[in-house]
């Protein structure tokens, strides 16, 4: 090894070295811990029994694991948080499309303020993006009062909008809209307006173009945005807490119940574990069709 | 053509309209002279008047910015470190550990480092909160930090090494001026994040800490009303100045096809 390689592998070291050891200890360890402890007693006063038990006996056992299994109220949350989750990135698609679309066409002088416009409401604090919601939707606001004189004059009873699935999911599609858009625009930016020119030249109507040449090219941009919008918001659990109803808990709030209330940490950490794999799979199947379909990508087929 | 503009124009307006008037609506009340966020009634300033007297919301603060503070500072020098090391390197493990935290729901980050410190005896509060936002943050940065590095010309540092400059010489005049501006960006963003944070400071705050998401939380939790409005129109204002100026850093920040000018 000559000096020159020796110090290029020191150097290597020095700069990965920190942010490695830190990211293992604070990321890596704790994600481990939390697979121990799914395995463990819950203690008699909440978090966690002690690891060796009276007798000197390693306590580990899968418990947690079997009630996870055998009451069914668990596999409920998870099939309702998914259902919020599959709702939410449906109608974030839906309302991106046009706004990616809006800007993709845009001269490129005004793209990057249109595409920032899209960003900065991402980057106000997430409690006040809620916080938004309970005054629009208060029993006191307009929106409300509105509502419930049309449904009278109808002769139907009164609706609160506040504390409901339906704020729940406006709040979803309002915090994770800007996550659709980004990759959605990376994509439709891309495309050759050369393929419309032609399609239009061949007769198809704009409703055509749409169907078989726009949306399948941008099929990348729109798994990209999916995954970018149900991950997250598969865990969420804020939002249901402060907007939400008493039916509309979601996994993230039965974690936190079991965390900070209920404190068993061992079932609470195999709720998590669950909620993990959920988000990787989920994450690796997004990267991979993603992959897929950029390769296969040819704008002849498409 | 022109008509298919049009219903553009109008569904997109539509999207900014929704984007926005929640905001606006935030920021008109926190000067509504009414209890109820419920109509306009009159001018006042009074809720910012009683923001500055509310202890507990300075306090609050005070606790976010300290950690905002240190979490950006520290989390700058080591995603600086792990941007240069992922492009710079072949590295496998780095990578994974550098996007899985930002990948995942937050509450999950949450709950195992909970467990964690508790595990360690570790006194949840402000020193707590500040290492779980260092770990968050790293991830940002070293993203942003190595879309500069993408956009850099390799053959300067390979230029400056013929001339003798050590490795350390080289990343510190040559790298590292042209990669500050992804630098800089990537601290404001990391700040922005830290004073956001409301998940995982919520669980790793412990009982006695408090910093200013978690008062808006307990606050909202009890009541709406227009002090709310007055902190979250002052927070607004703050991440907007500090967007504003690292975007303006940094254009790769929202632009996916940029050939970022040294």
């Amino acid at each position: 090894m000559t000096p020159r390689e020796r110090a290029a592998r020191a150097g290597r070291w020095l700069v990965s070295g920190p942010p490695l050891v830190y990211l293992v200890l604070f990321f890596a360890v704790p994600a481990l811990i939390m697979v121990l402890a799914s395995f463990r007693t819950p203690g008699e006063f909440g978090g966690l029994a002690p690891l060796v038990d009276e007798s000197g006996r390693l306590d580990l056992n899968i418990e947690s694991y079997v009630r996870l299994i055998t009451e069914p109220v668990y596999a409920q949350v998870f099939v309702k948080s998914v259902g919020y989750a599959a709702s939410t990135t449906l109608i974030c698609l839906a309302l991106a499309y046009p706004l990616a679309a809006l800007v993709a066409q845009s001269p490129k002088r005004h793209r990057n303020l249109l595409l920032l416009l899209v960003i900065l409401p991402f980057w106000s604090n997430f409690l006040i993006r809620i916080y938004a919601w309970m005054i629009i939707l208060g029993p006191q606001a307009a929106l409300a009062r509105t509502v419930n004189a049309v449904l009278a004059w109808f002769g139907a009873d009164p609706v609160a909008l506040l504390f409901s699935s339906f704020a729940v999911l406006v709040c979803l599609v309002y915090v994770h809209l800007p996550f659709m858009v980004l990759p959605l625009y990376a994509n439709l930016e891309k495309h050759d307006p050369a393929l419309l020119d032609a399609a239009r030249d061949l007769g198809a109507n704009a409703w055509q173009r749409f169907w078989r040449i726009t949306f399948p090219l941008s099929l990348p941009g729109v798994y990209a945005g999916a995954a970018l919008v149900f991950i997250p918001a598969l865990g969420i659990f804020a939002i249901p807490d402060i907007l939400g109803g008493p039916d509309d808990s979601l996994i993230g709030n039965v974690i936190k119940q079991q965390f900070l209330e209920t404190r068993d940490w061992p079932f609470g950490s195999v709720l998590s574990i669950m909620l993990t794999i959920a988000a990787l799979v989920l994450a690796g199947l997004a990267a991979w069709v993603g992959r897929a379909g950029i390769s296969g990508q040819r704008p002849g087929r498409a | 053509m022109r008509r298919r503009r049009y219903w553009l124009w109008t569904a997109a307006l539509c999207g900014y309209a929704f984007l926005y008037v929640p905001l606006l609506i935030v920021i008109v009340y926190s000067f509504n002279d009414s209890r109820l966020n419920a109509e306009w009634v009159g001018f006042t300033l009074d809720w910012y008047r009683r923001l500055l007297a509310d202890d507990g919301m300075l306090v609050a603060a005070g606790n976010s910015l300290l950690i905002a503070l240190v979490a950006s500072a520290v989390s700058t020098v080591l995603g600086t470190m792990a941007g240069v090391a992922m492009y710079r390197y072949r590295t496998r493990l780095l990578p994974i550990l550098v996007l899985t935290p930002i990948a995942i729901p937050e509450i999950l980050m949450g709950v195992s480092l909970l467990i964690f410190f508790v595990m360690l005896n570790f006194t949840l509060g402000l020193a707590s909160v500040a290492l779980a936002h260092i770990a968050f943050c790293i991830g940002f940065v070293a993203i942003v930090v190595r879309a500069r590095l993408s956009g850099m010309d390799e053959s300067l540092v390979e230029a400056a090494r013929d001339c003798g400059a050590t490795p350390w010489q080289a990343f510190r005049h040559v790298t590292l001026p042209l990669i500050m501006p992804g630098v800089i960006a990537g601290a404001l963003m990391a700040f922005t994040l830290s004073i956001d944070d409301f998940v995982i400071t919520f669980f790793t705050a412990g009982a006695g800490t408090v910093t200013l998401p978690l008062q808006i939380y307990s606050m909202i939790k009890i009541a709406v009303t227009p002090e709310v409005n007055a902190v979250s129109a002052l927070l607004m204002l703050l991440t907007l100045l500090l967007i504003v100026i690292a975007s303006k850093l940094s254009p790769s920040l929202y632009q996916s096809d940029q050939e970022t000018p040294a």
